[in-house]
């Protein structure tokens, strides 16, 4: 990868905006427009509008995408319906995790693979590299996509008055389509000024929302006419500060954080995400059947009191024992206390347990606690 | 925001307002921004003695936590209650009800005046 920072799309929207940028990734994306806290409690509350085209969008089409994605990944892939997704995980062979995956199925021989911005290659490398004696084809198209999300209880009202975007009508499957009937998990083809474009409810906020997957080209003008949509339904542009505390207050893992090459899935609560029913071998078949061992740290949520936050590498201690490393940590806006998701012994595991995090030399007891920390209420 | 020229700053993104030998300390506004929301004061106590370029408080945003740096040797002689209540006031006026100790200086090393900080900024 080059030094070179790269840009979004929709970098020019954001610099007139007022954005504030962070290197992600090698991209320069928007951390805030203005109020970490405003933009994530608008998402709470409203509607927030994140611009999300460094992630990775690989297309994997053919005769052989449905059972090549069953060997690739960990999931069972090829069960899925057209227009379902479905969160998956691209294994090594010791069972470790190389990425965490969304994938979309949006054909009978075609399935979308969305990758995170920082295993994007990775993640191409090793779907082509297991491509051997299946008749498909990987095709990276994260430079041709880009990626807006509307998060929040507003954010169907505003994607529904979107002006220019047409869900896609097919006479035999879906003759009148509708994003209210639109299921969590589900997507749309669609257009946008009559260019293709995808439409997941899928998020990474604990809200419902969509995820809108768009041609490059057409971006801008999308953002605005959500923007234009949103103006009378609280929508605020947010940015990736705010994505980061809402992914973790609904316990959501972040790749870097909560997973890596060296953590199998069953540690961090993902074992079920790992077909072991599913017929065929896939890569991290023999590695995951095999186990980790009985005293492997586990994922846990923890709940601290008063507004000093566990952050991301303090250590966790019962007694003077250390028995863990938080991975990600926050004073939530939402609950108004501090919450933290750590890898701990599975001795102090058990919700309930109470032990110290170490916060810059001060031990602060933690409460062991289910994840996730907030869900939204359910119509 | 601009940095104001009445007041003194140090490389570490403190301001004093100097008057005598005491001094009223804050952070500027360009490290506020930089924090994001501060949700989090820790202060040090009235009387407490610092010296100069060590860590007495903390400031903690959402996403981060910046240290507070004594910008001079001393006594603190009182802290901003309201900014440990409603630590907002950091990012809402950093360079005034956003103030955070003050101080009795026994001691100060160089400071900076705006231009200067403002060059080191680059802002």
């Amino acid at each position: 990868m080059s030094d070179t920072p790269r840009y979004s799309p929709l970098h020019a929207v954001h610099e007139s905006l007022g954005a504030s940028f962070t290197d992600f990734a090698g991209f320069m994306m928007p951390v805030r427009y203005d109020s970490d806290l405003a933009e994530h409690h608008a998402v709470r509350t409203a509607a927030g509008i994140f611009d999300i085209s460094h992630m990775a969008e690989i297309s994997v089409t053919g005769p052989d995408a449905g059972v090549f994605l069953d060997y690739a990944l960990a999931g069972k892939l090829s069960a899925i319906n057209i227009g379902q997704a479905k969160y998956s995980l691209l294994l090594n062979d010791a069972g470790g995790i190389i990425d965490d995956l969304v994938v979309y199925r949006v054909g009978e021989q075609h399935w979308l693979v969305v990758a995170n911005a920082g295993n994007r290659f990775q993640a191409v490398d090793a779907l082509n590299h297991r491509t051997t004696g299946f008749d498909v084809s990987v095709k990276d198209e994260s430079d041709a996509t880009a990626l807006i999300a509307v998060q929040g209880p507003n954010a169907l009202d505003i994607v529904q008055h979107a002006v220019g975007l047409e869900l896609a009508a097919d006479a035999a499957t879906r003759p009148e389509p509708t994003l209210d009937a639109l299921k969590y998990y589900w997507s749309l083809p669609a257009t946008y000024l009559g260019n293709p474009m995808l439409i997941g409810r899928t998020g990474y906020t604990g809200e419902d929302g969509f995820e809108l997957y768009v041609d490059v080209q057409h971006a801008a003008q999308l953002w605005n006419a959500l923007m234009i949509a949103g103006e009378s339904r609280g929508l605020v542009p947010t940015g990736l500060a705010c994505r980061d505390t809402l992914r973790l207050e609904a316990g959501m893992p972040l790749y870097g954080h909560e997973l890596d090459l060296t953590t199998a899935p069953a540690q961090a609560g993902l074992g079920k995400v790992v077909a072991l029913s599913k017929e065929g071998d896939f890569v991290g078949r023999a590695a995951t059947e095999k186990g980790t061992p009985a005293d492997a740290r586990v994922l846990v949520g923890l709940v601290g009191e008063g507004k000093r936050a566990a952050r991301a590498d303090y250590e966790v201690y019962s007694g003077d024992v250390a028995v863990g490393m938080v991975t990600s940590g926050a004073l939530s806006p939402t609950l108004e206390y501090p919450v933290a998701m750590a890898y701990v012994d599975p001795t102090v595991s058990d919700l309930g347990t109470v032990v110290d995090v170490d916060i810059r030399g001060t031990r602060l007891p933690y409460t062991v606690t289910a994840l996730p920390f907030y869900s939204r209420k359910k119509n | 925001m601009s940095n104001p020229t009445n007041l003194q700053y140090t490389e570490e993104h403190e301001w004093l307002l100097v008057e005598g030998d005491q001094a009223t300390v804050g952070i500027t506004a360009y490290a506020a921004e930089k924090l994001g929301d501060v949700v989090y004061v820790e202060l040090p106590k009235v009387g407490a003695a610092i010296t100069a370029g060590t860590v007495v408080g903390e400031i903690e945003s959402t996403k981060s936590v910046g240290e507070l740096y004594a910008p001079a040797t001393g006594t603190v002689t009182e802290v901003n209650d309201a900014v440990v209540s409603s630590p907002e006031l950091v990012n809402d006026d950093p360079f005034g009800a956003g103030w955070l100790i003050k101080i009795s200086i026994s001691d100060a090393p160089a400071l900076l005046d705006a231009a200067a900080y403002t060059a080191l900024t680059g802002e």
